[in-house]
């Protein structure tokens, strides 16, 4: 479990990390989503230690992460830029790690084998390539067996069995019970194995939220209908968990809790007649880029986060 | 056991117990000592500096016995040359080759970003610096003591029947050699602290250059009075003294060298250990 409160980062002038709070579960994998440069790789930086907080703090499994008495058996983490030495092969960039904690050689070869680097495992790491160098920042953060693992944008680099391998990776990790915190820019890749989403934008909270209500609240599951007497559909459609918005006086309506072809059935049955029947598309990247905009608005233009869709 | 796998079919189950790892200074010091080895700059730096040791030292020796051998007087740079002197002719160079190897250890890892691997593994930081010191210091001194007694033994034997000629039994010839080794031993460790202090290679090597060599040079335009109270306790004069075999009113004792020497290499360290501990990496 991680936890930030009121976590805060400054370099000079510039706010990297804004007043954070939030708590990241166990047993799920939670995604860390914000455009380039909202700040999400510094408050994970400050999670595992290596920037300090301004003000604020953020534990770990209860406590700063430097006072475990083994942190790497606490937390794992990938981080965004490459962390090993390009003169070192990968057994010997993690046995250097496994040494300072008393980990096993056995171990070592183990997340070798997980991450599918064996062929390569005594081969010079600066010779890698971007996905496995990626893979071997995946072997380290596994190397502890940490309670926690934490992913600085892992699929980077990575081919599409790669991607598919983190997948699965994350899920299962977070079937065991263990704390799964991933960072993203792409709201489309997290939705595909995060259940918790946490979404920043300059630094600052823009949500805390699970992926089925950012769904819903981005209007995913509407369903848009055009009809020549609105009021009798609202009528034919009415039920405990529909609900049906429209402007007064127009004949387009937007339709919750009922699908689409339930409402042409029901048109029908009626006799009223349909104009247009569409299930709403605003995908969860419009609805995460309509957050970020909004952030971004809302701090004035002082720096330049692009958003396409926003007014120039 | 509560191993990372990529499937779940197995159910839900109590926890196995989970291996106690921690991290000790003695686990930090083997990790140091691991990474010094698994690097192709260790052995490079390591061989050139014994290389310039030894090779520098013979050249001189041989070069000494070739003039007194010709029966002329011998040049300025060779006279009251002793065998410990000639030997240890090539400290100015191995100090360059060793205190950068000390250089790279730490600069290196900012450099390459390493340095974010190994303060996520040990966060409290300092026993990193402390093991790395000690690493650094113990393989340089190692191959300085190699170096300055092999030199020598070398050297009496190029010299042997000259002037020069003094053997291990005289007096402050081991004190001397001893001192060689132990200066370069304390170079290794300057290397490695100037390395974390500064957090990059060129300016490591710049400020190691400088300190060591260039300083000197330049406390010939200060005024008379002054350079005379101040050159003695720069750190390539003091460390001079601690290998020197002739001592006169304007350098430092042995002891003093050493004491003064040591004090330099602690300040850098502390420097270090400040920066470290209080900067973002």
């Amino acid at each position: 479990m991680i936890e930030a409160q009121q976590l805060t980062k400054r370099y000079g002038e510039k706010t990297a990390v804004d007043g954070l709070d939030f708590v990241v579960q166990p047993g799920t994998v939670t995604g860390f989503l914000g455009p380039n440069g909202a700040g999400k790789s510094t408050t994970m930086r400050m999670i595992v230690g290596l920037d300090a907080p301004t003000s604020g703090s953020v534990t770990v499994g209860g406590r700063a992460y430097a006072r475990h008495r083994a942190p790497l058996q606490e937390v794992g983490a990938l981080l965004e830029a490459r962390s090993i030495h390009p003169g070192r092969s990968a057994f010997q960039h993690l046995n250097a790690l496994a040494l300072t904690h008393g980990i096993p050689r056995s171990r070592v070869d183990e997340v070798i084998d997980l991450a599918g680097l064996t062929s390569v495992a005594k081969k010079r790491a600066g010779a890698f390539s971007l996905g496995m160098g990626q893979r071997l920042g995946i072997a380290a953060a596994l190397l502890g067996d940490p309670q926690t693992v934490m992913l600085d944008e892992p699929v980077n680099g990575l081919d599409p069995e790669g991607v598919l391998w983190i997948r699965n990776l994350l899920t299962g990790l977070a079937a065991e019970g263990r704390t799964v915190f991933v960072s993203s820019h792409l709201m489309s890749e997290m939705a595909l194995v995060a259940d918790h989403l946490i979404i920043v934008g300059r630094g600052r909270l823009l949500a805390d939220t699970t992926v089925q209500d950012l769904t819903r609240e981005a209007g995913g599951d509407s369903v848009n209908v055009a009809t020549q007497e609105p009021a009798r559909l609202r009528e034919v459609l009415a039920g405990p968990d529909v609900d049906i918005t429209g402007r007064p006086g127009s004949e387009e309506l937007q339709v919750r809790g009922v699908s689409a072809r339930e409402i042409g059935l029901k048109a029908a049955e009626h006799g009223i007649a349909l104009f247009e029947l569409s299930q709403n598309t605003v995908s969860l990247e419009q609805a995460f880029m309509d957050l970020t905009r909004d952030a971004v608005e809302y701090h004035g233009s002082t720096t330049g986060i692009e958003t396409p869709g926003s007014a120039a | 056991m509560s191993t990372l796998t990529l499937t779940t079919e197995t159910p839900e189950t109590a926890p196995a117990p989970r291996p106690a790892y921690r991290v000790t200074g003695l686990r930090v010091l083997r990790s140091e000592w691991a990474k010094l080895w698994s690097l192709r700059s260790t052995w490079i730096t390591l061989g050139l500096g014994l290389l310039f040791l030894v090779a520098v030292g013979v050249i001189a020796a041989t070069q000494y016995a070739s003039q007194f051998d010709s029966g002329k007087p011998v040049d300025g740079d060779f006279t009251s040359s002793t065998a410990v002197s000639l030997a240890l002719f090539g400290t100015t160079f191995a100090q360059l080759a060793l205190g950068v190897l000390g250089v790279l250890g730490t600069a290196g890892e900012y450099s390459t970003g390493m340095i974010r691997s190994t303060l996520a593994a040990v966060p409290r930081r300092l026993p990193v610096l402390w093991s790395k010191a000690a690493v650094f210091g113990l393989v340089a001194l190692a191959v300085g003591m190699l170096g300055a007694f092999g030199t020598f033994l070398f050297a009496s034997g190029i010299v042997d029947g000259t002037d020069a000629a003094v053997g291990l039994t005289d007096a402050g010839v081991v004190r001397s050699l001893l001192g060689a080794g132990l200066y370069l031993g304390l170079v290794g460790v300057i290397g490695a602290a100037l390395g974390a202090l500064l957090r990059s290679v060129a300016g490591g090597i710049s400020v190691l250059v400088a300190a060591l060599m260039l300083i000197p040079g330049l406390m010939s335009l200060l005024p008379n009075s002054w350079e005379e109270n101040i050159s003695p306790y720069l750190p390539g004069s003091a460390g001079e003294a601690m290998f020197s075999m002739t001592h006169d009113s304007t350098t430092l004792s042995p002891t003093a060298g050493l004491l003064v020497f040591l004090g330099w290499t602690l300040l850098a360290l502390a420097g270090a250990a400040y920066r470290l501990v209080r900067r973002d990496v």
